[in-house]
């Protein structure tokens, strides 16, 4: 009986997103009874066996947490160990990290919209049909992932797990032949990503709003992807970085492998939107327009534009990086050692990373060695906004919506937030004391 | 009729398959070759039967056990993807601890006490061991790598599609090293797995100006009793040794020695 509206919904192991999650929705008579998002990734506990690792094995070990993220673990892990050996590094290896996540923003922002979340609004199960249907899109988006990826592997040796960048330095420079290759390829990108954004610009967005609070990095130099304070819009203001905790709070529920966080509200939403809405203004021009042109407007508590705001941000880092490889091109780049001392000491460090802020921290012992870690992944910080979203749209939609629309847009919400689920299960955390 | 091709995931950082995505170039002619059936990370699609089914992750739980075997006894033929698949990756290390420690430090005492009493859940929390896909199904081929490496996973395809078997020499990492002309990481006064590591990798790592912590695993004929005089050689002391060993070789049988 549908007219009475009771519903069992199990969507077990949801499609089209990093790791295992699955959702149970229960109505009876039209009302709504149980809402859950369910966390089902095995543990691997990085936590612990990091121990004992120095600093530059810690690092290339917590890049495993998450092949989508890889980059930004790394990123945010050398910030951390770097602050735990008290190091400061060049402006050339700033300069480069940033290109290098950069990079990871613009295969990832790639993957999620075109070949993850745009099958919901087409109407497709997935890319496959639509590599039929719509070959030139499926082609378009290939063809700028590939460059993506291309570009990670000039700056960090290969795409997926880069060695390139280490503690204090790179181990290999990239070849500026090969940077102006890329740079090459990327003006002959844009082009192609405003096409790109013309399909986007199609894409009927579901208008369910729920105002909660955007946590991200912010700078004021600029549109903070790779340093920053940790900012939240219920206050307007920023804290440090090394306040983390305080912003986190995490707690563990049953249901879910993958721990919890809320800071000022019941829960907040970490990733594009959040960034977007806290950093507006520093957004490249052209970003700006186009999120003009795609109807987005900061702020914004439709947690479905997190795709648009992606577009947004998929625009910006490409004009960003075109800035960045030019004034790479320009300066040459000069050869540094990439050396350090094992030492004890305890740092936290941070960066945005596609999906969200990502925080890491490390202690050393006397011999160098790690003696304790946490990391709080993004999407370990949006499970409680998922869910939250849920039961505040579950209701709203119910009296509109059949049992397979209903599902339909669940997971459309979850796959919205382009969730990294290995990567929030295999967080690693232990109490310092 | 196309064969049907499926992905599944255990515990894993999804790299591999990811690894896959990023064969821009080929992914549509290969997809013209295949009717890909099951791919959770990318496709909602789903099937019964199928005639390849790569595996990637460790696995951990009761729940993950079941599903393998299921997969094994729908499956013809069976590939374990990437590293963790292969040997249990880095997250291998986490045997060297009991379930109960691990849980306890990364949830705390009273969470987990909690979490795994709960009439609901727990079997979510019911972590036994890291193990690699062989130690609970047949294996059919293994792509090793941390992460797989898509030139191997395009000859194996391109094997079964044709009816050959697909061939993976058992050459060291030192072999392709040496055809791209890097200087010897040893000479660096670094200490390297390349000897006795499995190659396949073009060698990735050192071209890239890092060393080989041995992600493929050690070779059948590795003399690791050798290759570890060789670290202490270098001044690696026994916990370095021993914490080198751990990185991607925690549940190698052939590192048993070496990382005790």
């Amino acid at each position: 009986m549908s007219d009475d509206k009771t519903y069992r919904i199990r969507l077990e192991h949801i499609t089209r997103v990093e790791g295992h999650g699955s959702i149970r929705i229960d109505t009876k008579k039209g009302a709504v009874e149980e809402v859950r998002l369910e966390i089902v990734e095995a543990n691997r506990f990085f936590e612990n066996f990091v121990k004992g690792m120095l600093p530059h094995e810690v690092v290339q070990t917590v890049s495993r947490i998450c092949g989508i993220c890889c980059v930004g673990h790394q990123l945010a892990g050398l910030k951390a160990v770097e602050a735990a050996l008290s190091l400061t590094v060049s402006d050339q290896t700033v300069r480069l990290r940033k290109l290098l996540n950069e990079s990871q923003f613009l295969q990832s922002h790639t993957l999620h919209l075109f070949f993850l979340a745009l099958p919901d609004f087409l109407g497709a199960p997935s890319i496959l049909p639509l590599a039929q249907q719509e070959p030139e899109l499926v082609k378009r988006a290939l063809s700028l992932k590939k460059l993506a990826n291309d570009y990670t592997t000039v700056f960090g040796g290969r795409a997926l797990h880069p060695m390139a960048t280490t503690v204090n330095g790179w181990r290999r420079l990239p070849d500026l032949a090969q940077v102006e290759a890329i740079h090459g390829r990327l003006e002959g990108a844009v082009a192609e990503v405003e096409q790109l954004l013309a399909v986007v610009k199609t894409l009927a967005v579901p208008a369910y709003e729920r105002d909660t609070e955007y946590v991200s990095l912010t700078h004021p130099g600029e549109y903070a992807l790779y340093d920053g304070e940790i900012k939240s819009s219920h206050t307007g203001a920023s804290v440090p970085v090394a306040d983390y905790r305080r912003v986190t709070n995490e707690f563990t529920v049953a249901h879910s492998t993958s721990k919890w966080s809320r800071w000022h509200r019941d829960s907040y939403l970490v990733g594009a939107l959040a960034r977007f809405n806290n950093n507006f203004s520093q957004l490249h021009p052209r970003a700006r327009e186009a999120a003009d042109e795609l109807g987005l407007k900061s702020p914004c508590f439709n947690p479905y534009h997190n795709n648009t705001a992606q577009m947004v941000e998929l625009i910006h880092c490409l004009y960003s990086s075109l800035a960045g490889l030019e004034d790479l091109l320009n300066r040459g780049l000069v050869e540094e050692e990439a050396v350090y001392t094992a030492a004890a000491g305890q740092g936290s460090g941070a960066t945005e990373v596609p999906r969200g802020i990502l925080f890491h921290e490390y202690g050393f012992g006397d011999d160098g060695r790690c003696l304790a870690a946490n990391a709080i992944i993004p999407t370990s910080q949006n499970i409680n906004n998922i869910e939250q979203d849920m039961k505040a749209f579950v209701p709203l939609m119910l009296p509109a919506m059949g049992q397979e629309e209903l599902a339909r847009h669940m997971e459309m919400l979850l796959r919205a937030y382009d969730p990294c689920i290995s990567c929030s299960v295999h967080m690693l955390d232990v109490r310092f004391v | 009729m196309k064969p049907k091709v499926a992905f599944f995931d255990f515990a894993s950082c999804e790299g591999c398959q990811l690894a896959l995505l990023n064969c821009e170039d080929e992914l549509l002619d290969i997809l013209a070759c295949v009717e890909l059936v099951e791919f959770r990370e990318a496709i909602s699609e789903r099937a019964v039967r199928y005639d390849i089914a790569f595996v990637e992750g460790s696995i951990h739980r009761e729940q993950d056990l079941e599903r393998l075997r299921d997969i094994r006894s729908r499956s013809k033929v069976l590939v374990a993807l990437g590293a963790c698949a292969c040997n249990g990756n880095v997250q291998a290390r986490s045997n060297f601890v009991a379930p109960a420690e691990n849980y306890k430090s990364v949830y705390g005492e009273e969470e987990r006490n909690r979490v795994q009493t709960d009439p609901d859940y727990w079997p979510l929390w019911s972590h036994t061991r890291v193990r690699a896909v062989h130690e609970v199904v047949e294996v059919d081929f293994f792509l090793r790598g941390c992460p797989m490496v898509p030139a191997e996973f395009l000859h194996l395809v391109k094997s079964l599609l044709t009816g050959r078997t697909p061939y993976f020499p058992a050459n060291a990492v030192c072999v392709e090293c040496k055809k791209n002309d890097n200087e010897c990481v040893y000479d660096r006064g670094l200490a390297c797995f390349g000897p006795i590591a499995y190659g396949g990798c073009d060698a990735v790592c050192i071209n890239g100006g890092h060393v080989c912590d041995a992600c493929r695993g050690l070779l059948p004929y590795a003399n690791v009793e050798a290759h570890r005089r060789m670290l202490v050689a270098r001044g690696v002391d026994p916990d370095g040794v021993r914490n080198r060993y751990r990185l991607h070789l925690s549940n190698d049988p052939l590192a048993q020695e070496a990382r005790r």
